[in-house]
């Protein structure tokens, strides 16, 4: 069971809880991830991603273990750690402005 | 009768509602808060179907849609429901230009691709509910006819053969403004900043440009077709070939669909501004809100005052009463000015300094009815019953 924690402007736009548990089968990766969570709440498919492309907003952090994942690719593998629920995959949105 | 007054702000969106007395106002919101609501707008068909566009820097687009009148919202598509190849929707904020990507012009004369930002504007179908336009940034025209589920381009615009000499305006290379003509079936206007007006007389399968007797300062070729930084038009639906139009420096009228433009700007304190609105009942009635360019786009003389003709731009009066006098440094934007359907025509803008004003005789007298908002964006009206 992979945990993931979204930023509380998807949390009140999707619907979603502060944490979503999602089965994920293996690899886990970030790819694999994402897409489990846009299934289970759709309303969050091109908010975190591009629709078509699936990059990553320029904005959005991900962030795992204490380290930032966001520049991985989508198709490494996670942490072993994320991939067993002892810590959650954060999706984070940057600081940016004053 | 009912009025309700549907606000977009930097931080979310507020619905003002009142009686056909339009005295006493209630607010409601914010709605969607901390996310820029670029603008909500009524169905004509189902005032109780609205659209809204919510955006951020960070999360993207989103359409939202109420089906009661602003009391619940959803993203359509948003929920369980699946498409046709078994994935969830999803796709109300999906918005994929039709085939080749082309090029358009960049501030420092380099060219750049077509990339999709936000939605400036909606106009929804004056005879289906589940039908609305969207004009978005970087320019382009769109279409759902599902109620927001999907949206697909009408690409006829841009890919139009003078796409690549258009270019962003201090605002983006945005499609901001929709009108669809209710007298002449298939006859719609856009305007782009800066690009100009374009017209189609076939619901959007093919366009013309429309910018003949525009002159603008920064476009050395005083015949050029495009470029133009139109930031608003309008048009009175009992006399559609009648255009007005707010240009970045000008305050200019068609009478011939857009055809050709002439200047009506004369007897303004300034020819620079935003909105422009038609008096409901009285189409040669309009209202403009002067704003100075050179000193950081605030209202001359820090006096905010509208601008009214009754006579279709030949004279002009400053409409004062009840508006601020002294030290005021507002602006109003392009979609912040709308009317209702009474009479007297009922008159709405909203500033960047979060006051929503109305004039409830036509322009003669204003007063705030809400005055510490977020900085406004967008101001639409609904009359219902």
């Amino acid at each position: 069971m992979v945990r993931v924690i979204v930023p509380s402007f998807l949390r009140t736009l999707g619907r979603v809880p502060a944490e979503v548990e999602l089965e994920v089968a293996p690899p886990v990766t970030q790819r694999a991830v994402l897409d489990a969570l846009e299934a289970r709440y759709p309303a969050l498919s091109g908010t975190i991603r591009d629709h078509v492309t699936k990059a990553r907003r320029p904005l959005v952090r991900f962030y795992a273990c204490s380290e930032d994942l966001s520049n991985e690719s989508p198709d490494s593998i996670l942490p072993d750690d994320v991939a067993r629920g002892k810590e959650p995959f954060l999706v984070v949105a940057s600081i940016a402005g004053g | 009768m009912k009025i309700r007054v549907l606000v977009g702000t930097k931080k979310g969106a507020f619905i003002l509602t009142s009686d056909g007395k339009r005295k006493s106002w209630k607010v409601s919101g914010p709605l969607f808060s901390g996310w820029e609501v670029y603008h909500m707008a009524g169905s004509p068909a189902d005032p109780d179907r609205i659209y809204a566009s919510q955006t951020s820097g960070w999360f993207g687009q989103v359409i939202q849609r109420s089906s009661d009148g602003g009391k619940t919202w959803e993203t359509p598509g948003g929920g369980p429901e699946k498409g046709p190849d078994g994935m969830p929707r999803g796709e109300s904020n999906k918005f994929v230009y039709e085939g080749k990507v082309g090029q358009h012009l960049f501030y420092d004369g380099s060219l750049r691709p077509w990339e999709f930002k936000r939605v400036w504007h909606l106009e929804p179908s004056l005879d289906d509910p589940d039908a609305c336009y969207a004009g978005v940034e970087d320019a382009a025209l769109f279409k759902t006819t599902d109620g927001a589920r999907t949206w697909k381009e009408l690409p006829a615009l841009r890919t139009h053969a003078t796409a690549p000499k258009w270019a962003p305006g201090a605002g983006g290379l945005c499609l901001h403004t929709i009108l669809l003509d209710r007298k002449v079936p298939g006859r719609m206007f856009v305007a782009i900043s800066a690009a100009g007006v374009f017209r189609s007389d076939d619901s959007g399968a093919s366009w013309r440009p429309m910018n003949k007797g525009l002159h603008s300062d920064y476009i050395p070729d005083k015949k050029a077709e495009v470029g133009y930084c139109v930031h608003r038009i309008a048009q009175h639906p009992a006399k559609p070939d009648v255009l007005y139009m707010q240009l970045h420096g000008g305050v200019l009228k068609s009478e011939d669909g857009g055809g050709l433009w002439k200047d009506i700007s004369k007897g303004l304190p300034n020819d620079f501004g935003f909105p422009i609105a038609v008096d409901a009942n009285e189409p040669d009635t309009v209202f403009v809100i002067p704003i100075d360019p050179e000193k950081g786009r605030i209202p001359p003389e820090g006096k905010l005052r509208v601008y009214r003709t009754k006579d279709g731009g030949r004279s002009w009066k400053a409409m004062t009463k009840g508006l601020p006098q002294e030290h005021c440094y507002v602006n109003v934007l392009r979609d912040a000015m709308a009317v209702d359907s009474m009479d007297p025509c009922g008159v709405y803008f909203g500033t960047t300094g979060g006051q929503v004003y109305h004039s409830a005789d036509g322009g003669d007298s204003w007063r705030p009815i809400a005055r510490d908002l977020p900085h406004v964006l967008s101001v639409s009206v609904q009359t219902i019953g």
